[in-house]
């Protein structure tokens, strides 16, 4: 046990005696997660989606689609001629570009009866940013429905006498169709005087006419396990925390595993070796300090994260202190099966970079799993990485009980069984 | 197994088809260096490692006094034995003093008992100003005197030495020999591997020549240098081209550019007569000098190769 005790102390000073090794686990993915952490959320406002809208038709109806869209905080509306919209959206400086066409006052609330031909509103925007181009659609199609539709309803628009006029005209009408058309009219014609003759309240918004949204939303974060619990804001530093303590920890496995190697080289290995520690005792020191080194990073990370980033273990501590033991086992076995399997620390370093990153990407650590596609969602599942970010969101802030940490740490736990059996398996005892 | 402190018998070593260790026996008492001589790739260091554990025989026994064996007590067996390994095995960032801790911990020695220890082959090896200094800033000298100082720590009775002066300046070097020589005047036995034929000569009291894996000489310097024609060799510096045909006749005598090598027996009864006979076939002699015999001249009687090839 001594022996074991000093090789463990030992490679845990060498480890944080080391500069860039502290650099390397500790400082960069505190950056990166604070990082990307503000890129997903974070507590800072959303900026608003840059847009740039054409308006060819200079009705009274574009104005007012014009200004609706200037004054919704979703968008960053800028208004221009056709040409240089089209050129800041090739130029990535606008997501996308709605060119309003002349006659658009006309055409929308005729086209809103069927009658007519539809305008067409062109929607320019940046393959790259694809994803923006739903909710660009989705608000000019509310704006444009409210802005039509009171066009078309409010008192003293001519379009619903220029429609009535239209569909009297109308030839192949069926006189009964006819008669209930002139009646809609009539009735809307009715209504609309009526309201225009009330005097309006004081300090209430003059009434537009028109549709308006048939719904108000009350968005509510659902975070809490229990009734009674305090609401607590969505963290997204949680996540990105999650994501680059894996990732870097798991580098820190690498590091670990080209330092054995490294040991053959310089002959500590032999050195080693010639003294009265058997072959347990070798590797089980690594192992230890490998996973101690794992846990106290992950430590220094988490005390970071809450202090400066309002990270909040929500769920079960006790679920979330098992499941960074069985993450930090899981590292330290997939080191020792790095350093069984690799021959030099040039050779070794790329491949096992490299094999850490697919882990890392694919178990959502860069982004949520969710946005993967379905398959490669499936596939995610085999990649012991996916547990363990897994597993940290739903302890942190999805705020979930010790029972789901318990599948995850069996998996991790799996997978470090496997791993050690290969890297013993494989492991060169002599030079 | 009388005096001798350990005995290795037919040890054995094949990779493959490539047999490394052949047969090698050697045996080692108390107070004395075994010089173990021969090129690089001569299967030195396989006998080294199988003489401390690291590599496993396909043959062959080694015995420590008292009978301990690897098979029989490989902890105890380790104990025993301290190994300088050919390359520097130094923890280069951790301090000289840790260093040695660490590896005293290795052995189970007691936290008290290897604080002293400690002190006692820093200053050995002329370290104890450097005790709380990182081996990455010492020299390389220095480096190869701590690397000895951590096979010492735990005072083992056999140390086996592979190579341990490789790369070192000639100060370095006889430093690390006068700690060799402490080493074996305080009793401990000392297994020497090298190429280096000048070291051999300087610390071995008994050499194993090996070569190819196989044991082709051994014995003390005076018994292998008895396995040469002659023990010494002159030097005769001539004036110009010597006429072959002038030195047809003349024993033990090798022309080397415009210098004649003679081997003789005994430079005192030799030399005259060797001279005179030069003289009297008309061949100028500008200048003389002798030199005794090295190992390489035995190596190379041995083998017909020179020890460095």
């Amino acid at each position: 046990m001594q022996a074991l005790l000093a090789l463990v102390r030992a490679e845990i000073k060498l480890h944080f005696s080391n500069r860039r090794a502290v650099l390397m686990s500790i400082v960069a993915p505190i950056l990166i997660a604070a990082f990307f952490g503000s890129l997903f959320g974070g507590t800072s406002k959303m900026a608003g989606i840059p847009v740039g809208v054409v308006d060819l038709d200079h009705s009274p109806l574009s104005q007012r689609v014009v200004a609706a869209l200037q004054a919704d905080t979703s968008l960053k509306t800028a208004v221009g001629d056709e040409a240089e919209m089209l050129a800041q959206v090739r130029a990535g400086k606008l997501r996308a570009v709605a060119i309003l066409p002349a006659g658009l006052g006309t055409q929308a609330s005729r086209a809103l009866f069927g009658v007519g031909d539809k305008p067409e509103i062109a929607l320019h925007y940046d393959p790259s940013q694809s994803s923006a181009l739903a909710v660009v659609r989705g608000l000019l199609a509310q704006t444009l429905m409210q802005e039509v539709s009171r066009s078309t309803f409010s008192a003293n628009s001519p379009v619903l006498s220029d429609l009535k006029r239209d569909i009297e005209k109308a030839q192949g009408l069926e006189p009964e169709r006819r008669a209930e058309f002139a009646r809609m009219f009539d009735s809307i014609d009715a209504v609309q005087k009526r309201e225009a003759a009330q005097p309006q309240a004081a300090g209430s918004a003059p009434q537009g006419g028109g549709l308006s949204m048939p719904y108000t939303t009350r968005e509510v974060e659902a975070l809490q396990s229990t009734a009674n619990a305090a609401p607590v804001a969505y963290n997204s530093y949680a996540h990105s925390f999650a994501g680059m303590g894996v990732q870097f920890i798991l580098m820190a496995g690498v590091d670990m595993a080209l330092g054995l190697l490294m040991m053959r080289r310089l002959g500590l290995w032999k050195r080693l070796r010639a003294a009265p520690l058997s072959r347990a005792q070798l590797l089980g020191s690594r192992i230890v300090a490998s996973a101690l080194i794992s846990l106290i990073v992950f430590a220094v990370l988490y005390v970071v994260a809450i202090a400066a980033f309002g990270v909040r273990v929500l769920g079960s501590p006790a679920g979330f202190a098992l499941v960074l033991v069985c993450f930090a086992l899981l590292t330290a076995s997939f080191g020792l099966l790095v350093a069984a399997l690799g021959r030099t620390p040039e050779a070794t370093r790329g491949l096992a970079i490299l094999a850490t990153l697919l882990m890392v990407m694919l178990g959502g650590a860069w982004v949520p799993a969710f946005i993967f596609p379905e398959w490669l969602q499936t596939v995610s599942f085999a990649v012991p990485t996916r547990w363990a970010v897994d597993a940290l969101d739903a302890m942190t802030w999805r705020g979930q009980g010790f029972g789901e940490a318990v599948l995850p740490s069996i998996v991790m736990l799996g997978f470090t069984a496997v791993f050690t059996v290969i890297a013993i398996w494989r492991f060169r005892w002599e030079e | 197994m009388d005096k001798e402190v350990l005995v290795a018998r037919g040890l054995r070593k094949a990779y493959g088809d490539r047999v490394a260790v052949h047969e090698v026996s050697l045996a080692l008492r108390p107070g004395e260096v075994l010089g173990l001589l021969g090129p690089n790739g001569a299967g030195k260091s396989t006998t080294v490692g199988m003489i401390c554990g690291l590599t496993v025989p396909d043959a062959g026994t080694v015995t420590l006094a008292g009978g301990a064996s690897l098979a029989s007590d490989e902890a105890g067996y380790k104990r025993r034995i301290g190994l300088v390994p050919q390359d520097i095995a130094l923890y280069e960032e951790l301090p000289a003093r840790m260093n040695l801790e660490l590896f005293g911990a290795l052995y189970g020695m007691a936290p008290d008992v290897l604080k002293r220890r400690a002190d006692e082959v820093l200053a050995m090896v002329g370290l104890s100003d450097r005790a709380k200094d990182k081996p990455s800033t010492f020299s390389g000298g220095m480096k190869r005197r701590l690397n000895i100082a951590c096979a010492l720590i735990h005072d083992p009775e056999v140390i086996l030495l592979d190579e341990p002066t490789a790369g070192v300046d000639p100060q370095s070097r006889n430093a690390i020999f006068d700690n060799l020589e402490a080493l074996k005047a305080a009793g401990k036995a000392l297994i020497y591997t090298t190429h280096y034929m000048e070291e051999a000569e300087r610390l071995a009291d008994r050499i194993t020549i090996i070569d190819h894996g196989r044991v082709v000489a051994e014995g003390t310097q005076a018994q292998l240098f008895a396995l040469l024609p002659a023990a010494q060799t002159l030097h005769i510096e001539i004036a110009g081209e010597p006429d072959d045909a002038l030195l047809a006749g003349l024993a033990g005598v090798k022309r080397v550019g415009q210098r004649l090598d003679v081997a003789v027996g005994d430079i005192g009864r030799d030399t005259g007569p060797t001279l005179a006979a030069l003289a009297q076939r008309g061949v100028p002699v500008r200048a003389v000098a002798s030199a005794r015999a090295t190992l390489e001249d035995v190596f190379l009687q041995l083998t017909g190769r020179a020890l460095r090839d």
